[in-house]
């Protein structure tokens, strides 16, 4: 029995396997928490049927960490807060045909964000030598090694950086939101928006 | 202190409507309104201290803090930084040794910017304790600064000659020019005053004046254009106990003048003019709602009206006619633009924050303290009285068929004789650019920011309700000057400055839209950015006053008609940037952490 | 109910009472108009503008203008549709409302909103401001971060002398809705209570307690704002 579109894809793409191939997806968490990420799994046995509809790419899932071909769609997760950030919006924007902000941080900035109100010294300060978790650093050091990532004045949407395609809402976006865009992108079907499944928390 | 505000609130009887009046008081007995007078004026009136703080905070001549012995308030619209301003402002920071914004340690000097104060034929100019100086340059700021490190009285620092006209009247002694260009029926020096009110009413009955006015097809000369007989009709029918003439002297336009002028030249027509309007709806007060920019002309127009009433023309049984009793009392307004909206106005007169009413009900039906009103400008009341002397049918001569009779014009800017200007309505702008002697012109703001801005192939259109309408403010641009730079973002700012806030419209749109100009000009634009800001602009047409529905004109009207000038700033090889900047924005940490911002273009 | 008027509401024909306000007369003709600012029983302000209706081509807002005879009213065009929900976004952008972290979210009628017109991500540009947080009564937080200047509590929040605990200050984009300092320390906990209720987000909240409501149980969880209009 088929049980959802994407099966009915997928057995017609079983048919013509060898003259089509499989949708690419790359996933990443900016300035998030994995959460989003966390409820792409949560859509539990579907996830069998997405294996075998979509080939993943760079990605934590399969942890491939650079990108090896072109990309299809990018899923984002998280805001962006730092320089690296920057540079791997930048490199999925380039390697990935469709890109979509999933979730609070990706589309507004998010917990994360809690601090654009704050001068970034002052967040510093708090976090390196003020805080009353930081006894330890006497000297108040501070993190200025080349290789670390820069920090950015504030946590920036996605779509401020990069251009973007789709938006999910949801913190996390509930499961089945994640599903249904899914279809919808692999499909080309419209995307159904049920009441219950929209939320910003 | 205490003993102060206890007197100014007897004086207005402890009417909470008159907190407005107490502010100013306040303020002008002790140069700022202190937490304790604020304090002693709630319990007085028995409000909370933060009710008395929101009709002081909305208004930005009222001073929470001391502002000095002089407080400077320098004028910052675009003419006056096409005449110099960088350069004043510069001078007086140097020589006071203290930043715009800021006061001097000593407690003598504190430096304000604010919005246009009606002077634009004479900047740079500023307000100095009510007293206004124009035509200001680095020479004269400094020795300006050096007689007030002195102390001298504020009398004194007036050196120059009076200005023209009555301002050498031992009332005004002012350094204003009224630089009248060209006279028609209202500047005209024909008319006898009271003459309208001495002979012509006690032939005509109030239906009759109101015929006149309605005959004439006089619109209100304030830029709405609201046929004035329908109004004055409708308020004479509203059912009330009392009914008010309201005059709006608030002209906050940046770029218009002329109401000053008329106030200063021909007050007597003016207020004339209300007492006409009292006899025709039946009402016996009349308040001239006048902007607080305009101060120094207090004592003279107070000396006007009592000469008035010294002569009968105001008063009880007016000209014989039984029970034809009318008054005038003046009413300063604290700085804010959108008092200039009639609604916002009665607000304003009733002590309150200016926030626009939601209309229906209109002022006409209800208006001041709950009472039918009519609010008309300036020059509209001044004309009124001609209508009257000479009747409906001979002003429809004047003008063309839709906008009847003459319109006073202040012309400012780039030409060669900024001043005021009486001209039939029909005028069109390339006649009025050779009449000022205006050359090599890129635009033309007409109506003010709320208005538009045209260029030269537009200068054939004509001024009149259905062509261009115009409160009367004309600014012109000459070709050497940088319209979006210099004067869209100015006049965005001033809107922004200037909103009451009430609607999200208003309070939030002109922000956005700003920011999105501001990314332009920073070389940071695509083509997209135009759409958006079209597109954006049209949200603003749901804010409850003109004020809002107006607030992103000077993005629209350019983006309209100085197309160009956008596009030549748009990046030609991106689609998309929304402005973020890399480097910029780790500056802040990177030198907080102590480390060499490194990038890896790759 | 002998002052029975007739008007249309997108075509269609409806009764009122005259001089009933069109919000209200819509909502008993089973018609919703969105609303924010508004409340029942409460002089209106028309200060969210979300509520604009098109009447003879003019835009006017529905919770203050009264319904008349013969008036045609135009409610649910594309274009009027997309000024709501542009409203709500540019509420969105203009305060921080971080939906996750809020006390408010499920019960704000701001969040309802966007859900109601599915906005997933707004037009503008964030703003991200920075405003006062002022937290100085033993019972009220008060985060201008979150206000949307309906004023709802301006006009019902008052003590016996009819005094307003909470009052503009400022104007334009640096308007903010405060608390009078000395009334806000003596509020009492229902008036307080009472407050953060009529606060449509969570500018207003009652210290010491917060998420009492598990997600799935708050007000706009499975029904969208206006679900209780119909006929």
């Amino acid at each position: 029995m088929i049980r959802n579109p994407l099966e009915a894809i997928l057995n017609s793409n079983k048919r013509e396997e060898k003259t089509m191939s499989k949708p690419v997806v790359a996933t990443t968490s900016l300035a998030g928490c994995f959460g989003c990420h966390m409820s792409l799994l949560d859509i539990d046995e579907r996830i069998l049927t997405l294996i075998e509809l979509v080939e993943f790419n760079k990605s934590p899932v399969d942890d491939i960490k650079t990108f090896t071909k072109a990309v299809d769609i990018g899923l984002i997760e998280g805001g962006v807060c730092n320089s690296e950030n920057v540079e791997v919006l930048k490199s999925f924007r380039k390697h990935c045909k469709i890109l979509v902000s999933v979730g609070e941080c990706a589309i507004m900035g998010g917990l994360p964000a809690l601090r654009n109100g704050i001068p970034v010294e002052e967040c510093l300060h708090e976090a390196y030598i003020g805080g009353p978790t930081v006894q330890l650093n006497k000297d108040g050091i501070m993190p200025n090694d080349d290789e670390l990532p820069m920090l950015l004045d504030k946590v920036y949407p996605c779509h401020e950086i990069v251009k973007i395609d789709y938006f999910l809402p949801g913190c996390p976006p509930r499961a089945d939101l994640i599903w249904d865009a899914l279809v919808a992108l692999v499909t080309g079907d419209p995307m159904k928006l049920p009441y219950e499944v929209v939320k910003f928390d | 202190m205490e003993n102060t505000v206890k007197q100014i609130v007897e004086k207005y009887n402890t009417n909470r409507n008159r907190l407005m009046d107490m502010l100013i008081d306040i303020q002008e007995s002790e140069g700022y309104i202190s937490r304790d007078a604020i304090a002693t004026l709630s319990q007085l009136l028995e409000m909370s201290q933060a009710d008395v703080e929101q009709t002081l905070s909305f208004y930005h001549f009222f001073s929470t803090k001391p502002r000095g012995k002089y407080a400077v308030y320098l004028n910052n619209s675009p003419v006056a930084y096409m005449f110099g301003r960088e350069a004043i402002k510069e001078a007086f920071e140097k020589s006071a040794g203290v930043r715009f914004g800021e006061v001097t340690s000593d407690g003598k000097i504190g430096l304000f910017d604010t919005a246009c104060i009606g002077m634009n034929d004479q900047e740079p100019a500023a307000i100095i304790n009510n007293m206004v100086f124009t035509r200001l340059t680095p020479y004269r700021v400094r020795e300006l600064v050096k007689m007030m490190k002195e102390d001298k009285p504020i009398e004194e620092l007036r050196k120059e000659s009076f200005g023209d006209g009555k301002n050498y009247l031992p009332s005004l002694r002012s350094m204003v020019s009224s630089n009248i260009r060209r006279k028609g029926m209202i500047l005209s020096d024909d008319y006898h005053f009271g003459t309208v009110l001495r002979e012509k009413l006690p032939t005509l009955s109030p239906e009759g004046v109101i015929g006149e006015i309605k005959h004439s097809a006089i619109r209100g000369r304030g830029g709405a254009g609201f046929p004035t007989g329908l109004k004055w009709e409708f308020c004479r029918r509203a059912k009330g106990d009392k009914h008010y003439v309201v005059c709006n002297a608030d002209e906050g336009e940046p770029g218009t003048f002329k109401d000053r002028v008329i106030l200063t030249e021909k007050p007597e027509l003016v207020f004339e003019g209300m007492a006409l309007a009292g006899y025709a709806i039946g009402g016996e007060e009349g308040i001239l709602y006048i902007r607080y920019e305009y101060r120094y002309m207090k004592d003279y127009l107070e000396e006007v009206l009592h000469k008035m009433r010294k002569e009968g023309l105001l008063g009880t049984n007016i000209s014989g006619i039984e029970g034809f009793n009318f008054d005038i009392r003046i009413q300063f307004g604290a700085g804010a633009y959108v008092c200039g909206e009639e609604s916002a106005l009665l607000e304003s007169l009733e002590g309150k924050r200016g926030e626009p009413r939601d209309k229906p009900p209109f002022p006409v039906e209800r208006g001041y303290l709950g009472y039918p009103t009519i609010i008309n400008n300036v020059e509209t009341f001044a004309t009124a009285v001609r209508i009257v002397q000479n009747g409906g049918e001979w002003f429809t001569q004047f003008g063309t068929d839709d906008s009847t009779g003459t319109k006073i014009l202040s012309i400012s800017g780039d030409c060669m004789f900024p001043g005021v200007y009486e001209v039939n309505w029909g005028f069109n702008v390339e006649d009025m650019l050779d009449m000022v002697g205006a050359y090599d012109v890129q635009a033309v703001q007409v109506g003010g920011p709320s208005g538009t801005l045209i260029g030269p192939d537009e200068f054939h259109r004509t001024l009149g309700y259905s062509d261009l309408s115009t409160g009367g403010s004309m600014i012109i641009f000459g070709k050497q000057r940088n319209l979006l730079r210099d004067v869209v973002v100015n006049f965005m700012e001033f809107f922004i400055d200037e909103s009451c806030g009430s609607c999200s419209t208003c309070r939030n749109m002109t922000q956005v839209m700003n920011n999105k100009l501001k990314k332009i000009l920073a070389g940071k634009g695509v083509a997209n950015d135009l759409k958006d800001l079209k597109e954006w602009g049209r949200v603003l047409n749901a804010s409850r006053c003109g004020l809002g529905q107006t607030a992103a004109n000077p993005i629209i009207s350019s983006l309209k008609n100085f197309r160009p000038l956008y596009e030549a700033l748009l990046q030609k090889d991106k689609d998309f940037d929304e402005g973020f900047d890399l480097e910029k924005s780790v500056q802040a940490s990177c030198s907080y952490v102590g480390r060499v911002p490194v990038f890896n273009h790759h | 109910m002998s002052n029975l008027i007739k008007f249309k509401i997108d075509g269609k024909e409806c009764m009122a009472e005259a001089g009933k306000f069109i919000v209200d007369a819509a909502a008993d003709n089973g018609i919703y108009i969105p609303t924010l600012c508004n409340m029942k029983g409460v002089k209106p302000k028309g200060a969210c503008r979300i509520c604009s209706v098109r009447i003879n081509g003019r835009l006017m807002t529905s919770c203050t203008t009264p319904v008349a005879d013969g008036m045609e009213i135009e409610s649910n065009s594309t274009d009027i549709q997309d000024l709501r929900k542009s409203i709500i976004e540019l509420l969105f952008v203009s305060g921080n409302h971080f939906c996750p972290a809020c006390e408010k979210s499920g019960n704000c009628e701001l969040q309802a909103l966007a859900y109601r017109y599915q906005m997933m991500v707004p037009r503008y540009p964030y703003e991200f401001p920075m405003k006062p947080v002022d937290a100085s009564s033993p019972r009220i937080i008060k985060d201008q971060n979150r206000c949307i200047f309906c004023k709802r509590c301006i006009k019902t929040i008052k003590d016996e002398t009819g005094r307003s605990y909470f009052v503009f200050r400022n104007r334009g984009h640096k308007l903010e809705v405060v608390l009078d300092e000395e009334m806000g320390k003596t509020i009492n906990s229902a008036t307080a209570h009472l407050a953060m209720e009529n606060c449509p987000v969570g500018s207003i909240l009652v210290k010491e307690k917060g998420f009492d409501t598990p997600i799935g149980k708050r007000k706009y969880d499975k029904e969208p704002i206006g679900s209780d209009i119909k006929l």
